[in-house]
C-alpha cells in the first residue's frame, strides 16, 4: 500500500534529474543493446560457419585406404616368432586392395535401421581429366545421389546456376567445380569432354556450377550422377568409395565410429578427428562475444551506481525528513533501488528495441561471399533467450547498482542531519 | 487528565572524542492538550532532549512513555511506526521536499500510513492548508513560496496523520517577529480549540513566556517547571 508512495517519491527524484536519469539509462541502453547485437550476429555468424562444417560434412565417413599390411608375412613365420629375432625387410610396399568399400550396400542398410543414424549415402570418386582442345585438366568426378546429399549435407548450397537433382534424371549431367568452367569458360548447358583413366572418352551436359569457395577444390572437382562416376570408373553397380553417414546427434560420432570399424572391418573417420580446429574458434568467439557485452552492462552499472550515490549526497535532507515522518530505513532503502530498477527497466527496454532495430538493419546488409554462393545478406540469429537474458542481467545489474548506495541512504542517521544544518 | 509524555531518569551521553555526560536524571511529564516549552542555554541539552523524544535518537539511559506506551527498547521500524502515526515534527529549517508541491508535501506521512485513500488524504490535506490559510498555494512547488508559508505548511504535514503531540525545534528561530507570531497563534490555537499537545524547543523568551509551561534547563538538567 505505501509502496506507491516510495515509487512515487523515485520517479520524481528520476524526473527532476532528467540529464543524469538519461545518461544512466542510456549506459544500459549502450550495455543492453551492444549485448543482442553482438550475441545476434555472432552466434548467427556462428550459426553459419558451423554450417559450413557441421551440415555439410559428413559425421562419419566410410572409406578404404592403402595401406601396408598391419601383419607382415614374416611376423607370421614360426621359424623367426622368437623375440630374440627382430625383423628387417626393406621397401615393404603396401598391398593392392580395391578401392570399393566391401559390402557397401550391406553396410549401408545395417547403418540405416541404427536409430542414432539419420542418413547414410553412397559416394563413387573417380579420377578423370577434362578435355578442352589438345588441353587435359586434372579432376575428380564424384559420383552422388543429389537428393539424399541435399537433404543430408545442404549440397544445394554450393550449387549455383541450377538444380542439384537435375543430376539423379540424367546420366549426362555434371555440376562442375566453378574454377574448372572458369579456365575452360564453360557455361550451363555447354558439353564437357571427360578422358577416363581408361582411355575412354564421355560427354556430359553441364546442369550447374560447384562453388565451395575453396580454390584447390573448385579447380578439380565435379559432381555426377553414381552410375555416371561408376562408368568413368570403368566399375560396376555396386561400386562405391566413400559412404557418407549424418547422425541425429553429432555427440554418438566418436563412439559409433570406433564401432563402425571394427564390426565391419572398414575406415572410418568422425567429424571431431576431421575438424578438430573448429570448435575452438566457435567457443572463443562466444567467449569474446560474452566478455565483451558483460564488461558494457558493468561499466553501465558503476554509472548508475555513482549517479545514485550523489544523489544520495544531495539528498541527505530529504532522507532525514522522510525519516521523521516515520519512513523506514527498509523504506528509504527501496526507494533508492526503486530508482535504479527504473532506470533499468527504461534503459534496458530501450536497449532491447535499439538491438533489435541494429539487428535487422544487419540481417538486411549485403553480404556476398564465394564461400557462400547462396547466402546474400549477413546471418543474424534473433533468438528470444538473448532478449531475456539481457533483461535479467539489465535488472541484475542495475539492482546491486542500487544495492550499495541505497543501504548507505538507509543507514542515514536524520538526527545527524537535521541537528548539523 | 491522563499524560501525554512521561520522561523518567534520562541519561545521555556523548563519546566522541571523549565522554560527556548531555542529560542528566530528567525527569518531567506533560498532560495532554498542554503547550510545554523547553528553554535554556545553548548547549544545555534542550534539542538533545527533543530528539530522544522524537524516537529519532535511541542511544540514552531511563524511560519514555508516549501516551501510556513505553517506547524505550522498540526497533526502529516500530519508532519509525510510531513516528508516522503519533508524532508530528517541526524544525527550524523547513524541511519540506522540494522536488513535491505544497499538496503532495503535506501528504506524505498519510500516504506513508496508508490507512485512507488517496483523495480522502487529498481532501484531509486542503482542509489542512486552509485551517493555516495557505490553501491557494497547494499547488505550487515547496520551493516557490516564503519562508513563513513554508513553516505553515510544515506545521500542516505535522498535523495530517492526527497525532497525539507535536514537536517543534526552533519552530519560529528562522522567521521574522511577525511571522513566528502567526506560528505561535497557529500552535496556540491547535492547542485551545484542537487539544493538541505541543512540545516546543525555543531560546526566544517571548514565545515561551506565553506558553502554558516553560521547562527550563541547564547542563543537562531540569532546573525549573511552570510559567516563568
Amino acid at each position: 500500500m505505501n509502496n506507491s508512495v516510495l515509487v512515487k517519491i523515485a520517479r520524481t527524484h528520476l524526473v527532476e534529474r532528467k540529464k543524469q536519469s538519461i545518461i544512466a539509462a542510456l549506459g544500459v541502453t549502450f550495455g543492453i543493446g551492444t549485448y543482442i547485437i553482438l550475441m545476434s550476429f555472432m552466434t548467427g555468424l556462428n550459426g553459419l560457419l558451423d554450417g559450413l562444417i557441421l551440415n555439410r560434412t559428413p559425421h562419419i565417413r566410410i572409406y578404404n585406404e592403402v595401406e601396408a599390411s598391419k601383419v607382415q608375412p614374416i611376423e607370421m613365420s614360426e621359424a623367426y616368432k622368437d623375440s630374440s629375432f627382430v625383423h628387417v625387410v626393406e621397401s615393404v610396399k603396401p598391398r593392392k586392395s580395391q578401392a570399393s568399400i566391401r559390402n557397401n550396400q550391406g553396410i549401408k542398410l545395417a547403418l540405416q535401421k541404427d536409430d542414432r543414424v539419420k542418413g547414410v549415402t553412397p559416394l563413387v570418386s573417380a579420377r578423370v581429366f577434362y578435355q578442352s582442345g589438345s588441353v587435359l585438366l586434372n579432376g575428380n568426378l564424384m559420383g552422388i545421389d543429389a537428393i539424399e546429399q541435399e537433404k543430408l549435407f545442404n549440397f544445394n548450397q554450393y550449387v549455383v546456376g541450377g538444380k542439384p537433382e537435375d543430376l539423379n534424371n540424367n546420366k549426362n549431367g555434371i555440376i562442375i567445380g566453378a574454377g574448372v568452367a572458369k579456365k575452360l569458360r564453360l557455361k550451363v548447358g555447354d558439353y564437357v569432354p571427360l578422358i577416363t583413366p581408361n582411355g575412354e572418352s564421355m560427354r556430359l551436359k553441364i546442369v550447374a556450377f560447384f562453388q565451395s569457395g575453396l580454390a584447390e577444390v573448385d579447380n578439380i572437382q565435379s559432381y555426377a550422377n553414381i552410375k555416371t562416376a561408376q562408368m568413368a570408373a570403368n566399375e560396376g553397380p555396386s561400386y562405391a568409395t566413400d559412404l557418407y553417414i549424418k547422425l541425429k546427434d553429432i555427440e554418438n560420432a566418436i563412439p559409433m565410429t570406433a564401432e563402425i570399424s571394427e564390426s565391419f572391418g572398414v575406415h572410418a573417420v568422425d567429424i571431431n578427428t576431421a575438424n578438430a580446429q573448429f570448435e575452438t574458434g566457435t567457443s572463443i568467439r562466444n567467449l569474446i562475444s560474452y566478455a565483451v557485452s558483460i564488461t558494457l552492462l558493468i561499466v553501465a552499472g558503476f554509472g548508475i551506481y555513482n549517479i545514485l550515490n550523489m544523489l544520495i549526497y544531495e539528498k541527505m535532507s530529504d532522507i532525514a525528513i522522510l525519516k521523521a515522518m516515520g519512513f523506514s530505513g527498509g523504506d528509504v532503502k527501496r526507494i533508492f533501488i526503486y530508482q535504479a530498477l527504473i532506470i533499468g527497466i527504461v534503459g534496458g527496454a530501450i536497449g532491447m528495441l535499439m538491438g533489435y532495430g541494429v539487428s535487422v538493419l544487419i540481417s538486411k546488409a549485403p553480404f556476398e561471399t564465394e564461400a557462400l554462393p547462396t547466402v546474400k545478406t549477413f546471418p543474424v540469429n534473433f533468438e528470444l533467450a538473448f532478449y531475456i537474458g539481457g533483461s535479467l542481467f539489465a535488472l541484475f545489474t542495475t539492482f546491486f547498482a542500487g544495492y550499495l548506495p541505497a543501504r548507505k541512504a538507509s543507514k542515514i542517521d536524520p538526527v545527524e542531519i537535521i541537528r548539523g544544518q | 487528565m491522563s499524560n501525554i509524555l512521561e520522561v523518567k531518569d534520562i541519561n545521555k551521553y556523548f563519546y566522541d572524542p571523549v565522554k560527556v555526560q548531555i542529560l542528566n536524571g530528567v525527569n518531567f511529564t506533560m498532560k495532554r492538550g498542554e503547550f510545554v516549552s523547553i528553554q535554556g542555554k545553548s548547549g544545555c541539552g534542550k534539542s538533545t532532549l527533543l530528539y530522544l523524544l522524537s524516537t529519532m535518537d535511541t542511544n540514552y539511559e531511563g524511560e519514555i512513555w508516549l501516551n501510556g506506551e513505553l517506547l524505550t527498547g522498540k526497533s526502529a521500524n516500530q519508532l519509525a511506526k510510531v513516528r508516522n502515526e503519533h508524532i508530528g515534527f517541526v524544525f527550524q529549517f523547513h524541511y519540506l521536499l522540494p522536488e513535491f508541491s505544497v499538496l503532495e508535501n503535506v501528504m506524505m506521512p498519510a500516504l506513508k500510513l496508508g490507512i485512507k485513500s488517496r483523495s480522502e488524504i487529498e481532501h484531509l490535506a486542503y482542509e489542512k492548508l486552509k485551517m493555516l490559510d495557505i490553501s491557494e498555494q497547494a499547488k505550487k512547488r515547496a520551493t516557490q513560496i516564503s519562508g513563513g508559508q513554508k513553516q505553515r505548511v510544515a506545521i500542516a504535514r505535522a498535523l495530517i496523520n492526527d497525532p497525539d503531540i507535536i514537536m517543534g525545534d526552533e519552530p519560529t528561530g528562522n522567521l521574522d517577529s511577525k511571522n513566528a507570531d502567526l506560528v505561535f497563534n497557529i500552535f496556540k490555537d491547535l492547542t485551545s480549540s484542537l487539544g493538541m499537545s505541543m512540545l516546543i524547543v525555543t531560546h526566544d523568551d517571548d514565545f515561551a513566556r506565553r506558553t502554558d509551561r516553560v521547562i527550563t534547563m541547564a547542563d543537562g538538567k531540569v532546573i525549573s517547571e511552570g510559567p516563568i
